[in-house]
């Protein structure tokens, strides 16, 4: 890229412009990349749906809302300590998130071995969150929680609940297996055969993306 | 390091390249067979609904007569011709159709960016469909709720089609939106990423701009349909509450309890009011480029034209509630709504005096293609016109659930689409064959349409002024509906039984010229863009042959004053002309 011919380019608001109307591409990115961002903003929608509708729902329901900071309290030690379960979920999520972003670091320096290993201890975390998240389903169903009712109130606390976490949930198993498979291909050279690790931040964003989701789901349906 | 666009690249994309039967016609990952199929498929299905929508012209018009149609089928009849016409014809047909094909050809790309994903698209879609129609052979047919499926009605007991029809309704609508998603990534990463040297965004063709941004309204609208069609199919299978309220059955107490209806109303609806664009924008594009060919004229307005489309679809997302005016939503909502209902007149207008003027003074060529699409620009005005009526909050009021609104919609998003779509079949049918049609039974399949066509829907905007409901099996003695208006519903049966018999000189002569149509032209309209440039008609598997093209002009150039011909192909480079023509492109 030579410096001068940036130098004719031009700026602010009319270089912008010029730069979505070039030709070939819009985005100098890969077309994989530039799809899942497509990809994930409308699965955004979907999940900014479920949401609206839960918090919907929960204004026209005429029974009262279960505390959730009640019902999601775990007794450690003999101690009720509210939302501790949900806390160490989204501790773990947000720390894969990190440990993704390792892997996409090791993947720009085309470092196979760490890439692999990164990419498995997300997919581990991944695999712990869904676990946990298993634990917490059985718990509630124990306690009668119920997609149609529950002891504790509306009815549409277990109906969302259960939808908008399990699809969430999903999602999490979905991207676990992704990472897997990413990481074998990863182990197995193939993208080094391929000459680029493009494809592992393609598996970052959705991983992150996932992760984000949950922020706002734990934000409107625990914290509220 | 900069990421190398594939038109610069050596190797170019690496396509799959088909070996045998099935892989070149079946399984097919090249996007103009994967076109071909989504196509027919669409029109198979399509055909099912015209016929559904015969019988119930056939009821409207002759009660008591028809043993076979009895209340529940009309229902039911009524809710499949909606949903096919609008999701499983129209959506289907002109993105996976028509987008399918046009994309990668009108910007000089070899193929969609992942043709394995769009082939799975269409099974996908295929499925929807096998899905969508086994609800007519299992038990209580398909759902009579009303192509909006409104609950509390459509699961519960009584309304046809309460147990298995709308079960698979539902999932036959998930199965197509993830059909639509895998097809939708691809045309939209396709337009942005995958264009050939010199096509720049502002120098596409119309048409990718109308399916482009159709795409995309169509990555966002459909989740909330998705979503509530989750949400209904567990209310009704799990016994949850989100849209069901506490609800007397009979007499009998339901175990529903603080749902909301009018939830499931604005999810549909936030999809609903997007999908009539995702079915007109590219109508839109793709009539700007039949108007401009057949008129030798360059387009009036191609940046307004293009931002127009941008505009529509931006305020496409925040007029949905329109449709609710008495749903017994907030009163005040009916303000905000009908203001930015009518706000959306404006960029529509623009494009209608747009194609107007680029007809004005034109040398316009009646051939088949640019009869239906003047035909268009009449069935569009006059549904648009009646649109500004069932925009506002007071005429909607009286008009809403009569006649008024099937013929508004009908001539706005039914045969305005459909003029557009068998003005593009003819239109590129040439391509996509290597054979012409015969225009004499074009232009018979065109008058007989379009005047057959009028004669059904203007009548119906007088019934609902008369103020006769729709969705009605029968009008029974109802003393304020006049016997004249059964006159009419006579007239308009026959009318509307005449435009489903004049398709089959459609079908006859698609079908005919298919195999014995005489060899066409390979740019039979002498048209600009790059889908007419290539090197074999029908384009062969990789559609450039050894390179890609170059393009160095907009696709509109059409009698440029001193250029050799009345047009200049898109890839004509300046030094091809002498005295060199004037370069649109640069102008952007």
């Amino acid at each position: 890229m030579a410096t001068d011919a940036a130098a004719d380019m031009p700026r602010g608001m009319e270089g912008v412009v010029q730069d979505w109307a070039n030709d070939k591409q819009t985005f100098q990115v890969p077309w994989g990349k530039a799809m899942m961002w497509i990809f994930l903003l409308s699965d955004t929608f979907i999940f900014s749906v479920f949401l609206t509708s839960y918090m919907t729902v929960r204004v026209s329901t005429t029974e009262v809302w279960p505390n959730a900071s009640e019902v999601f309290a775990l007794t450690l030690f003999g101690q009720s300590i509210p939302l501790i379960l949900i806390a160490i979920m989204t501790f773990i999520l947000i720390t894969s998130s990190g440990t993704m972003a390792m892997a996409v670091n090791f993947g720009y320096r085309k470092d196979r071995a760490k890439t692999a290993a990164m990419l498995l201890i997300t997919a581990f975390f991944g695999a712990t969150f869904v676990g946990m998240q298993a634990f917490e389903w059985t718990k509630l169903i124990e306690e009668g929680v119920r997609p149609w009712g529950n002891p504790m109130g509306a009815p549409q606390f277990g109906s969302s609940f259960f939808m908008i976490t399990g699809f969430h949930g999903l999602h999490v198993s979905a991207g676990v297996i992704y990472l897997l498979v990413t990481a074998w291909r990863v182990w197995s050279g193939f993208y080094d055969r391929k000459g680029t690790y493009e494809t592992v931040e393609v598996a970052g964003l959705y991983w992150h993306f996932v992760d984000l989701v949950w922020v706002f789901i734990f934000a409107f349906f625990y914290l509220w | 390091m900069a990421y190398v666009a594939i038109a610069d690249r050596d190797h170019e994309q690496h396509l799959h390249d088909p070996q045998t039967f099935i892989t070149k016609y079946i399984w097919s990952q090249d996007h103009k067979v994967i076109a071909i199929q989504y196509s027919l498929t669409a029109i198979f299905v399509g055909l099912v609904a015209l016929v559904l929508s015969g019988m119930m012209r056939l009821q409207l018009a002759f009660p008591d007569v028809f043993s076979f149609i009895a209340p529940i089928e009309y229902y039911q009849f009524i809710t499949m011709h909606g949903m096919i016409m609008v999701i499983y014809l129209l959506t289907a047909l002109l993105l996976g159709g028509f987008g399918n094909y046009l994309i990668p050809l009108m910007c000089g790309s070899r193929d969609m960016v992942f043709p394995f994903m769009n082939m799975l698209s269409y099974w996908v879609y295929l499925l929807s469909v096998i899905i969508l129609l086994a609800s007519f052979f299992v038990p209580g047919g398909p759902t009579g709720a009303g192509w909006t499926l409104y609950p509390p009605q459509a699961i519960t007991d009584g309304t046809p089609g309460a147990g298995w029809g709308i079960m698979l309704m539902l999932a036959s609508l998930a199965v197509f939106i993830v059909a639509f998603t895998m097809g939708g990534l691809n045309y939209v990463t396709t337009v942005l990423q995958a264009r050939c040297r010199g096509m720049t965004l502002m120098r596409m063709p119309l048409s990718v701009w109308g399916i482009f941004v159709a795409t995309v309204l169509g990555l966002l609208a459909f989740p909330a349909l998705f979503v509530s069609a989750v949400m209904m199919v567990f209310d009704s299978l799990l016994g949850t509450s989100f849209f069901m309220p506490a609800i007397l059955d009979r007499g009998e107490q339901t175990a529903f309890d603080g749902g909301s209806p009018i939830l499931f109303q604005h999810l549909f609806w936030f999809f609903g009011h997007p999908e009539v664009y995702i079915v007109a924008l590219p109508a839109f594009g793709i009539v700007s480029d039949l108007i401009s060919t057949h008129a030798r004229k360059n387009i009036f307005g191609y940046r307004q034209m293009v931002w127009a489309i941008v505009v529509i679809g931006g305020l496409s997302f925040i007029v949905w509630a329109h449709h609710m005016y008495v749903s017994g939503m907030n009163p005040y909502f009916g303000f905000f709504f009908a203001t930015t209902t009518l706000i959306i007149a404006v960029p529509t207008a623009i494009k209608v005096y747009n194609w107007v003027l680029t007809l004005w003074r034109g040398d316009i060529h009646l051939t088949v293609p640019m009869l239906f699409s003047i035909g268009f620009l009449f069935t569009f005005i006059h549904g648009g016109l009646t649109g500004l009526f069932l925009g506002n909050v007071v005429v909607d009021l009286p008009l809403s659930d009569t006649y008024f609104v099937v013929g508004h919609f009908h001539m706005v998003m039914g045969i305005s689409p459909i003029m557009v779509v068998f003005a593009a079949i003819y239109h590129w049918f040439p391509k996509m064959t290597g054979r012409m049609f015969n225009q004499t039974l074009g232009k018979i399949h065109f008058w007989l349409t379009f005047l057959g066509a009028y004669s059904i829907y203007l009548p119906m905007h007088y019934l609902g002024i008369l103020g006769v409901p729709r969705r009605y099996y029968s009008m029974g003695t109802t003393d304020f509906v006049p016997e004249s208006a059964q006159a009419m519903n006579i007239g308009i049966t026959y009318s509307a039984i005449l435009v489903g018999v004049v398709q089959l000189v459609f079908l006859v002569n698609i079908a005919w010229s298919i195999f014995r149509g005489e060899k066409a032209d390979p740019n039979p309209w002498k048209a600009n863009s790059l889908e007419w440039q290539t090197p074999d008609t029908p384009p062969k598997h990789g559609n450039w042959g050894p390179d890609l093209p170059v393009v160095y002009r907009w696709a509109y150039d059409y009698n440029v004053p001193g250029a050799p011909e009345d047009f200049i192909p898109q890839n004509t480079p300046p030094d091809a002309l002498h005295p060199a023509g004037r370069d649109h492109g640069k102008a952007h």
